[in-house]
């Protein structure tokens, strides 16, 4: 199901709680690419961008972009104080030795064992891994952002993905417009409920093995 | 043995490339691609090509326009998803595409500069599309994939500024798989905005040394528009 405006940035909202000061993050496009307007004031990080660059500042006013300054997408960008500059060898050379903190990503499947199903539609979309590979398999903690269900109202947190895999038990935590859930050895564990949705409602929309964990209101 | 002075003109830099070259390009959606020599290319109605590339660019950006016009029939890229003719193509059996990790295509890259066989790495070792067909290895009680070098009989690469000897510096996110390509050609020609006589540059600050570079022309800028100026 597409997301509104209002959920988006709800979910970049909560994911921008999952990053402190001093962390090395690289953002997905889409709503991860959102995170950094939610970030507390004070909170000090490096963003990487697999173009090439660490420290990506903010969006460059209108008239102000340089073509030869863009995040991954391909949007102009401005870096912060202390940014640099690098081939893409050392770049994913960077991401493969693990020194990306975090990683929020998009996804169409996620499974109760952390698999990444989120770069291929088998005889539809074939756009290809593009980075997404490396860092799913390389950074120190992985979120994936994504809508609890698809277009067909089919949930997307399932025992085991159907859709070929990005990359085997590497999500740490799913934030959904419904819910907060993270995945240990036991499977999915649901840690808060977005916006008031009902409990019952997010279980019955989420496949594979729950454990409840919700806080004590 | 070579020449101290690399300048050359855009067209005599491509006059030997032919039909069914295999051939790499810098860029990353179109970002650092090198536009005059693209267009050059365009031109001159070589096909068949083999294209060796970050991704697929966007329709009109970038290698974009080679794949719309069916220059090219086999590619290898990391990305196709902002070119669409590339992914209609693909599932029309006109275009082959090779799809590599984006991390292991620049190191394949880099290992074909730099005269090594390949690279081993464990980016997609539980991928069956990307083990499919690859040998493993194991070193030191761990799984690799062996990955072969990539190496090619032309790059056209973008800089910011190269001097007589082809040496050259980058611009910003203008950088991404060129200093890699520059070295893993037959023949490099890199396209940029400026040509300095020799001892202008800083020599710490030179990216790609110009033993690897052949030729050196002057930019006329890119000649599409950006996604995000419309």
């Amino acid at each position: 199901m597409g997301l509104g405006v209002i959920e988006r940035e709800r979910i970049a909202k909560r994911a921008a709680r999952e990053i402190k000061s001093g962390m090395i993050v690289n953002l997905g496009i889409g709503i991860p690419s959102l995170v950094p307007n939610f970030l507390d004031p004070g909170t000090s990080v490096m963003i990487q961008s697999e173009n090439g660059l660490l420290g990506i500042g903010e969006s460059p006013e209108k008239g102000r972009e340089d073509e030869n300054l863009c995040n991954a997408a391909g949007w102009p960008v401005t870096v912060v104080k202390g940014a640099s500059y690098f081939d893409s060898a050392l770049s994913f050379g960077m991401i493969r030795k693990g020194a990306i903190d975090v990683t929020i990503l998009g996804s169409l499947q996620v499974s109760q064992s952390g698999d990444l199903a989120n770069w291929i539609v088998p005889g539809k979309k074939v756009p290809g891994m593009g980075g997404a590979m490396e860092l799913a398999q390389k950074a120190k903690k992985v979120i994936v952002v994504m809508s609890h269900t698809d277009k067909n109202g089919a949930p997307k947190l399932v025992a085991d993905c159907t859709l070929p895999l990005t990359a085997k038990g590497c999500v740490d935590m799913v934030i959904t417009e419904k819910a907060v859930i993270t995945i240990d050895s036991g499977g999915f564990v649901l840690k808060e409920l977005m916006n008031e949705e009902d409990l019952d409602d997010v279980l019955r929309l989420t496949d594979g093995k729950v454990r409840i964990e919700l806080p004590l209101s | 043995m070579t020449v101290l002075n690399k300048r050359i003109a855009v067209e005599d830099a491509i006059a030997d490339l032919k039909d069914e070259a295999t051939v790499m390009f810098g860029g990353f959606g179109g970002v650092g691609s090198p536009p005059s020599f693209i267009s050059a290319i365009l031109k001159k109605g070589v096909k068949n090509l083999t294209v060796i590339c970050n991704d697929a660019g966007f329709p009109g950006i970038g290698i974009g326009p080679l794949i719309v016009n069916n220059r090219v029939r086999r590619l290898i890229a990391s990305h196709i998803g902002s070119n669409p003719v590339a992914g209609k193509q693909m599932t029309d059996g006109f275009l082959a595409v090779e799809f590599s990790p984006q991390g292991t295509l620049a190191e394949r890259i880099r290992a074909g500069g730099t005269g090594l066989g390949g690279i081993l790495t464990d980016i997609g070792i539980d991928n069956d599309m990307v083990r499919q067909g690859k040998k493993i290895v194991s070193l030191n009680g761990r799984a690799y994939l062996a990955e072969e070098a990539l190496s090619a009989e032309y790059a056209f690469i973008y800089g910011k500024t190269a001097d007589e000897f082809g040496n050259i510096i980058y611009d910003k996110t203008a950088r991404n798989m060129n200093p890699l390509m520059a070295m893993a050609a037959d023949r490099t020609f890199a396209e940029v905005e400026r040509i300095v006589p020799l001892g202008e540059l800083d020599e710490e600050e030179i990216v790609t040394p110009g033993v690897f570079v052949e030729g050196v022309a002057e930019t006329e800028g890119v000649n599409w528009k950006w996604v995000w100026e419309s």
